[in-house]
């Protein structure tokens, strides 16, 4: 029941794109369509669930004057290991992330984690906390992904919704990734007051 | 000629944070003053174009030469740390006026994630160096030139913002959200320097 | 157990410690995924060479050829043991960073199919190219000779059609596709096809469409 209630704060009442805000560089960056998106999500959900747990478990070991080296290392243990295996059996998505895969180790959410949750909490809590965050950033980029794409080009999940000509290119272009999550973070926050 | 055509569009058409999305957190972080955004913007040019070298180095002469090309992003993260760690103790030691200029951004540039960025694209070679050979020289102008284009970026949304604390903006688009949005405008605006590049190109004979 | 103090020993020996393990395993795991990545590539240049070459041919290894400056990586083709033209693979810079394609042509210079092998276009625009050219879509390249006429889209006067809102990505492709084809004939002056002559032809109109 604990564990549940730390996953469902991880998706909505710390939701990191929503409330927290970290982490914007890849939230804008990768989601010029929902598979990108939720690509990009799932990616970044795998390193932190892991680096969570390793982190909560070895947290005795490590002293507190070089925890976040440590950290930092861990986390980008991860990152590697997540690239490799990537760019082995999904080659076409790790060339559409590109640079935003290795820079999941610069990625605020990952660190923050470590540092207020893992670095308290037993694994399996961190585990929990990991995976709620993790989808909780899942979400809000296939949702930031599918409006994108569905205002850009008429699609949502590459399935046609209405036709193309009716798309705003400009969604799916730089401007509108500001712009659609302006409004998406506005309207959550009506959401959250009421 | 080249050279001036990757500086131009590294500021301009490419610009780091309004069409590559990164360093969006210190653009959305401290751009609440233009004062604290110029401070930023020097620390970003200065930390960016020394990291870059020093990982191009360490890249082609460590991580290349013994086959470690796989340690690359945990390399690069601790290279940058230190060396940003190292900045701050010199600059303590050499420049306190500086310092008290710089100081405080020092320790925010570490999570950064242009300067991982930039240096991960320079060392790979995967910029637009514009038909150059990519090597330290067109890397080191394509970095320096990414993080004036930031500080632009950076010093542009702060000035905008100063004068955005000043208008009634309504409630549930307060803060964020309507800051994301007028990142988006000024995308935007950057947008039409698409093509300058290419026209800059012709009139340069390349 | 408790938290170890932090005293020099302790924080060097547990980062060493952290480092040296994470290195272990990232050097393993390379081993591990060495293969399937080089097999990943090498199917994906295989499929796109298939895709590219007249049905049924076999691509020998590439060999390279330097024209003004430039090399371009050349796949023969071979079908019973008859030459059967060849895929280039030619970069151009487009709108975002460089544009990788893979042309192939028929004996006679006529272009059988493409395929975009790194691009960094935008998405939903540029990014278009990756099929906007292919047969029956509107910019159809399928067929042509860029020997007799080099492609250039109709707002330069030619009869391709531009990608919309994407013209110098379309441009570039285009150029890249124009080279490949006087990489190619410049390999074969050979053949029979008389590609020789008109390589000059082409690579003349290459140089105006330029400006």
């Amino acid at each position: 029941m604990k564990n549940f209630k730390i996953l469902l704060n991880g998706i909505i009442n710390e939701n990191p794109t929503f409330v927290l805000l970290l982490g914007m560089c890849p939230t804008l960056g990768t989601t010029s369509s929902a598979i990108n998106g939720m690509g990009m999500g799932l990616a970044t959900m795998f390193v932190l669930i892991c680096s969570n747990v390793v982190i909560s478990a070895l947290k005795n070991l490590i002293p507190d004057m070089v925890r976040i080296p440590a950290y930092v290392v861990i986390i980008a243990s991860f990152v590697t290991l997540l690239q490799m295996v990537m760019q082995a059996y999904v080659p076409s998505l790790y060339k559409t992330l590109g640079i935003f895969i290795p820079l999941i180790v610069v990625n605020c959410i990952l660190l923050g984690r470590a540092e207020a949750f893992a670095s308290k909490n037993k694994p399996i809590p961190s585990f929990f906390d990991g995976l709620g965050i993790g989808l909780g950033f899942t979400m809000a980029l296939t949702l930031l992904g599918m409006v994108r794409e569905f205002l850009g080009t008429g699609k949502v999940f590459d399935l046609p919704v209405v036709p193309e000509n009716y798309g705003m290119l400009i969604f799916v272009l730089a401007p509108g990734a500001f712009i659609a999550l302006g409004y998406l973070i506005a309207i959550v926050n009506k959401l959250r007051k009421a | 000629m080249a050279y001036i055509l990757i500086f131009i569009t590294a500021i301009f058409v490419n610009n780091i944070v309004l069409s590559q999305f990164l360093g969006i957190c210190p653009f959305l972080g401290v751009s609440k003053k233009v004062q604290t955004a110029l401070g930023m913007s020097a620390a970003v040019v200065f930390v960016l174009t020394l990291a870059t070298i020093v990982t191009y180095l360490l890249q082609k002469y460590v991580l290349d030469a013994f086959g470690l090309g796989y340690l690359q992003t945990i390399a690069f993260i601790l290279v940058i740390a230190s060396l940003v760690q190292l900045v701050e103790i010199v600059l303590k030691k050499v420049s306190p006026a500086l310092y008290q200029a710089l100081g405080v951004f020092l320790p925010l540039i570490t999570t950064n994630c242009c300067i991982l960025g930039v240096a991960i694209l320079v060392a790979d070679g995967t910029y637009n160096a514009q038909g150059l050979e990519p090597n330290l020289l067109t890397g080191v102008i394509y970095a320096f030139s990414t993080a004036l284009g930031f500080g632009l970026a950076l010093i542009l949304f702060a000035a905008i913002r100063e004068q955005l604390a000043l208008v009634n903006i309504p409630k549930g688009m307060q803060g964020m959200s309507i800051a994301l949005i007028v990142a988006g405008l000024m995308a935007m605006a950057f947008m039409g320097f698409s093509g300058v590049d290419q026209g800059l190109a012709n009139l340069f004979g390349l | 157990m408790k938290k170890l103090q932090s005293s020099l020993v302790n924080m060097v020996l547990s980062l060493t410690l952290i480092v040296a393990v994470a290195t272990g395993i990232l050097a393993y795991v390379n081993q591990l995924t060495a293969g399937p990545i080089a097999e990943a590539n090498k199917k994906a240049l295989n499929d796109a060479l298939k895709e590219v070459l007249v049905e049924g041919s076999q691509a020998g290894e590439p060999e390279t050829y330097e024209m003004d400056g430039v090399s371009y990586k050349i796949y023969k083709a071979d079908k019973d043991g008859q030459f059967a033209g060849a895929a280039v693979e030619s970069s151009e810079n487009g709108f975002g960073g460089a544009l990788t394609v893979l042309v192939g042509f028929d004996k006679e210079g006529n272009i059988i199919n493409y395929s975009v092998l790194n691009h960094a276009e935008t998405p939903g625009l540029g990014s278009k190219s990756t099929f906007w050219f292919k047969k029956g879509e509107k910019g159809d390249i399928t067929g042509k000779n860029p020997g007799t006429k080099a492609l250039t889209v109709s707002k330069d006067g030619g009869e391709v059609e531009a990608i919309t809102a994407s013209t110098i990505t379309s441009r570039a492709f285009l150029k890249a596709v124009n080279n490949a084809y006087a990489a190619y004939s410049g390999q074969h002056v050979d053949t029979s096809s008389g590609a020789s002559q008109q390589k000059k032809e082409a690579s003349a109109q290459v140089t105006t469409t330029n400006q």
